[in-house]
């Protein structure tokens, strides 16, 4: 993110944009001027004939203009895979989907566990990374769920958020302290929400699992652990966020928790919104997620739960594999799917279906993660730095794994058609994206 | 490949047997036909070398089976095909080659047939998408086992003389088996009535929409039951961690003379081998009258034959087609 800064120093402005942020309720055609990185005028003001003399100005044609797109939940292979992806590939595919800033998990090769790999994160995304990266640190060490990390020096490396990654930690008195710890340094504690005896399936407990002769896991591994986390909250009062709900009664868990009060927060990912078990068909390995597809009536319910505020974020869970790790029958595939590219047109889908608003989407990628993680960024304001996204709405295009930034191929959307895209990523002010029209 | 005048005519639309998912009931009528006149004529000892003459038919085994391996390689020579067995061993999976690599190198060996058992569900269609030969499924993981169901079908169809409204009760280890699964696709698109009997551990998830009646009294599910079908419950299942042990199974879940009383007059025994005897099934009821389950290991081998035979004609077709 800091290659660019013979842009950053010029003025360059967007005009005859539909500005839209959330967070301040802000839905208007307007401009905005971008000065040394940062927004300098914002508003319906900004015309071509208003900006200063020498201006590069863009005419985005009526395009939707919002804040850069904030993902915290992105796994990279740097350090330790890097033929999957590294932290470089992995911002070039964040910034060709509009996400200008990626919260990294802990599960890489050593892992996050140490201060020195979250300094080594953060020189490597400084050389190399065309977004900002963010790491999210692991609670235990080497993910092993035994003995809490170093918090306070973790957060002093860098680290925004404390979690194990694709493990729950199991031992209640452990993560009751982790909490309690991690809420003392106002670190989130980010938990995949998962009963260790529970799981050990591979897809969704239930007739299709049956029919495929494949090992469930049953939506009762999500609603145990969940439970038994906030019960954890209520007892050492501390923030918590689960990663990732799957199944439609984990909301009523995390309404209830809101209800009384609780620092709860949860998310969600764009496959479980936009995908169902059934897209697993014979054996489709891409579809093969943690926590896994579930019925369509859990789909609904969570696209219903980011629409009335129950669920808070929504995360791309972008997830590099391989042939090496998908090429294999189901249940020795890896789970994971990657997803950064895809993550704002496919939450579109669910805009143009009607099924959910474009104010809720924009938010939960924007404001709502940057105040959970108390990171900059989510929004549009004179003063803040220039980090946006140019989307054109209504451009029909087609996935194409291999026309993908990302290093590996595993996409859930390949083949789908999809109707709106970005055009231009801004970072700091400088532009990290742009669509060819070719 | 040798063209006749009279090329015998397709049986099955698919070019693999990969599930019974894929075969629709005319399909399933006709490959018993042919199974049924295979099972006639290597009685009367006919002898049919030159259906799959010039073939070769590999059998490629990740997981162990004697019967199984046996049936197919006794099936593709009785029709003349030239068979080779492949067992792939723990090590060669352990150098890190995967089920693809494994494929890859076999179909550069051009057979025309090749007979697949993987542990895997799933295994056996991963591997038809990167071959060019015909596949057959000799049981996946827990997923399916179409040519035992198919074998089934045939010994009940001889006995009963027909499918279609008879009354199978499926008893034993349902959530983990394979065989169970294909029998339960087989038999409800032959319209039998069925039930599936078993602890409910050892039932799978959702059982109750695949479209059968569940029992977790056998005494209770073998009433009015044509075809008694006992399955085999693996050692692993039996130390505590789905049912608390082999003496207790034995008592409520085991068929005994007794409980198989309560089915009806004369109803069919059926195991698809190898039996737990003690376990899921008594030795007299095992060897008794009403069993079949010999019968069920001759019927295996004309099933396979007009399996064999019948991908092999979609085969000679499509590879005409290619040239």
């Amino acid at each position: 993110m800091a290659k660019n800064t013979a842009n950053a120093s010029q003025r360059r402005a967007f005009v005859n944009a539909r500005l839209f942020d959330p967070a301040r309720q802000l839905d208007q055609t307007g401009g905005v001027l971008i000065e040394d990185g940062i927004i300098k005028w914002i508003g319906a003001a900004v015309t071509r004939a208003s900006l200063p003399e020498g201006t590069d100005i863009t005419d985005v044609k009526g395009s939707l203009l919002v804040p850069g797109l904030i993902d915290m939940r992105v796994f990279t292979g740097e350090p330790g895979t890097e033929h999957r992806e590294t932290l470089q590939t992995a911002s070039r595919a964040a910034a060709a989907g509009g996400v200008t800033s990626i919260v990294i998990q802990p599960n890489t090769q050593p892992v996050m566990d140490d201060a020195s790999i979250v300094d080594f994160i953060l020189r490597r995304a400084q050389d190399t990374a065309d977004v900002r990266v963010y790491p999210m640190a692991a609670i235990t060490q080497d993910l092993a769920g035994e003995k809490m990390t170093e918090f306070g020096l973790l957060k002093e490396a860098g680290a925004i958020a404390v979690t194990d990654a694709v493990g729950s930690v199991r031992n209640s008195k452990l993560l009751s302290r982790a909490m309690k710890y991690a809420g003392n340094f106002n670190l989130l504690l980010v938990q995949h929400v998962e009963d260790f005896d529970l799981a050990g399936g591979v897809m969704h407990s239930g007739e299709s699992a049956t029919r495929l002769g494949l090992p469930g896991i049953p939506a009762a591994a999500e609603l145990i652990a969940l439970e038994r986390d906030i019960r954890l909250v209520e007892m050492t009062g501390a923030p918590y966020h689960a990663a990732q709900l799957s199944c439609a009664a984990s909301l009523d868990v995390i309404r209830h928790a809101k209800a009384r009060g609780l620092p709860v927060s949860c998310g969600v990912s764009i496959n479980h919104l936009t995908l169902n078990e059934h897209d697993i068909g014979a054996y489709r390995t891409f579809f093969k997620l943690s926590p896994p597809l579930r019925c369509e009536d859990d789909r609904k319910a969570l696209v219903a739960g980011v629409a009335d505020g129950t669920i808070d974020v929504i995360v791309s869970s972008h997830d590099p594999q391989d042939a090496d790790t998908k090429r294999v029958p189901f249940s020795e595939a890896a789970f994971g799917a990657i997803g950064l590219e895809t993550l704002l047109s496919a939450g579109l889908s669910l805009v143009h279906s009607e099924q959910l608003s474009l104010e809720r989407l924009i938010e939960a990628m924007t404001d709502a993660p940057a105040r959970l993680l108390n990171i900059q960024g989510g929004r549009l304001e004179q003063g803040v730095e220039a980090d946006l996204a140019i989307v054109d709405m209504t451009a029909p295009w087609v996935v194409d794994a291999d026309l993908l930034k990302s290093a590996s191929r595993n996409t859930t959307f390949e083949a789908r058609a999809f109707e709106g895209r970005v055009t231009e990523t801004i970072v700091g002010g400088s532009s990290v994206y742009r669509l060819s029209n070719n | 490949m040798a063209k006749t005048s009279t090329a015998p005519r397709r049986l099955v639309k698919s070019d693999h047997l990969l599930s019974i998912a894929d075969l629709s009931p005319a399909e399933i009528g006709a490959l018993l036909d042919l199974a049924d006149n295979y099972a006639d004529s290597t009685r009367k000892g006919d002898r049919h070398g030159k259906v799959l003459k010039g073939l070769t038919q590999i059998n490629l085994f990740f997981e162990n089976s004697t019967r199984t391996q046996s049936s197919f390689e006794l099936a593709g020579k009785r029709l003349g095909a030239d068979v080779l067995n492949m067992a792939v061993s723990a090590s060669s999976l352990a150098k890190g080659e995967t089920v693809l690599d494994t494929a890859m190198t076999l179909n550069a060996m051009r057979p025309h047939l090749l007979i697949v058992r993987h542990q895997s569900s799933g295994a056996v269609e991963l591997l038809a998408q990167k071959v060019s030969c015909a596949v057959i499924n000799a049981g996946d993981g827990q997923h399916e086992h179409p040519t035992q169901a198919l074998l089934d079908a045939l010994t009940i169809r001889r006995h009963l003389k027909r499918l279609e409204g008879l009354t199978v009760a499926i008893c034993g280890d349902i959530a983990h088996s394979r065989v169970a699964r294909s029998n339960i696709a087989l038999l409800s698109k032959m319209n039998v009535r069925l039930r599936l009997i078993a602890p409910p551990t050892l039932l799978p998830s959702g059982a109750e929409n695949l479209g059968a009646e569940i029992f977790t009294d056998m005494r209770e599910g073998l009433k009015g039951a044509d075809v008694v079908m006992m399955l085999r419950l693996q050692l692993e299942r039996m130390n505590g961690s789905f049912i608390p042990s082999a003496r207790e199974y034995y008592r409520f879940f085991g068929l005994d003379q007794e409980k198989l009383a309560i089915a009806n007059k004369g109803a069919l025994v059926m195991h698809p081998g190898p039996m737990n005897r003690g376990v899921e099934i008594d030795s007299i009821v095992a060897d008794g009258v009403q069993s079949v389950i010999r019968e069920q290991v001759e019927m295996g081998v004309a099933t396979r034959m007009a399996v064999l035979d019948a991908l092999s004609r979609n085969l000679d077709t499509s590879s005409k087609a290619r040239e």
